[in-house]
């Protein structure tokens, strides 16, 4: 089982990477997380590119449709999602009937320097996954004050978040199973 | 002496199905408060099933993923999990447990399923004599409305206006108009 972790920042020093590499760590034996870096590479989102999208499009299109499951793990600039990741979802929203997104589990966390974990990022990365037709799960991480809020080892300092990282992927991998139990 | 005039209370006995070009399964919603909108979905089936004894029983279904509105996006949005969740559950059904006709009156009790949850739903309209059309063809007419709580039903989708209220109200009526006709076999 391939589930496909974006992280929504792009910097090497990412939080929201960490998170997502945290998140790997819990994941069972036959899931794998592959991290999609190619956020930087994908062009503004626009109708009458539609026809003939950027190699980096087709690129972000084809890992989402090839993952069982997407999980994001977003930041939050100025109480919102990062344009950059709005973009890619916007993009792999199009076609609305024949979409990357559609009906695909996904989940949302996420880390901040601040004191709300990306809290407000978080839902509004729900309402657009949701509203690309997208198989949200209903559940929130907000990770706060990130620089701080792991291990050297890389897992999550507060136990609490570990468990609550880890039944969030337990919902979403559930997901897949009802899925394919449904073909 | 008496005057009265009877109404009959009699179903008509047989088979009777749905002709597809020719019956229809809307719903109407309240939106942003202030308008009412209509959509429809386009693929349905209908059997009225009576016997000589008068026990009748309407099973109705609609594809789910047959939901028609104007505008393309929206249809996929009505599709997707955030509403009907086509993928998961492709149909809508409908299973009679009483039907009860005075004249051309009609009240049908019984069990709406969409998206497998099941509630009781009480629908009024009206049904018709049957009638010979064409090709010695012989139908009826039926229509039945009902007002749903869609949240009942796992349809939660909302959003909230500036001012106060919602985008769409949670009561949703629905309407079904069918030409049933006469299943010779």
């Amino acid at each position: 089982m391939r589930v496909l972790g974006t992280p929504g920042s792009l910097r090497s020093g990412s939080l929201n990477l960490r998170l997502l590499r945290a998140a790997a760590d819990l994941l069972p034996p036959e899931a794998e997380l592959a991290i999609y870096g190619g956020l930087k590479a994908i062009p503004p989102f626009d109708e009458d590119d539609e026809g003939a999208p950027a190699q980096a499009v087709r690129d972000w299109r084809t890992e989402i449709a090839a993952a069982d499951a997407l999980l994001f793990a977003t930041p939050e600039y100025n109480s919102s999602i990062p344009g950059v990741l709005k973009n890619a979802v916007d993009w792999a929203s199009r076609p609305i009937d024949t979409a990357a997104l559609r009906n695909k589990p996904a989940a949302v966390i996420g880390a901040s320097t601040g004191m709300f974990g990306a809290v407000w990022a978080q839902a509004e990365l729900r309402k657009s996954l949701a509203s690309a037709g997208a198989r949200v799960i209903d559940r929130e991480l907000p990770v706060a004050d990130a620089e701080h809020a792991f291990n050297p080892d890389g897992t999550l300092a507060e136990h609490d978040q570990t468990l609550v990282l880890a039944e969030i992927l337990a919902e979403l991998l559930a997901e897949t199973d009802v899925r394919a139990a449904a073909y | 002496m008496s005057t009265a005039v009877e109404t009959t209370t009699q179903l008509p006995v047989g088979t009777w199905k749905s002709d597809q070009t020719h019956s229809s399964a809307n719903f109407a919603v309240k939106h942003m408060v202030v308008a009412t909108f209509r959509g429809r979905f386009d693929e349905l089936e209908a059997t009225l099933a009576v016997g000589e004894d008068g026990n009748a029983q309407l099973i109705g279904s609609v594809e789910a993923g047959s939901i028609v509105v104007k505008d393309e996006n929206l249809q996929a949005h009505l599709g997707s999990p955030d509403f009907f969740d086509t993928e998961r559950y492709p149909e809508l059904r409908f299973v009679s447990r009483s039907i009860r006709r005075d004249g051309e009156q009609l009240v049908v009790e019984g069990d709406l399923t969409i998206k497998d949850q099941t509630h009781p739903v009480e629908a009024r309209g009206t049904i018709t004599d049957p009638h010979e059309t064409l090709g010695g063809a012989i139908k009826i007419g039926l229509t039945l409305e009902t007002i749903i709580d869609r949240t009942k039903f796992g349809l939660n989708w909302n959003a909230p206006l500036p001012k106060g209220g919602f985008a769409v109200a949670d009561d949703v009526k629905l309407t079904v108009e069918l030409e049933l006709a006469q299943d010779s076999e």
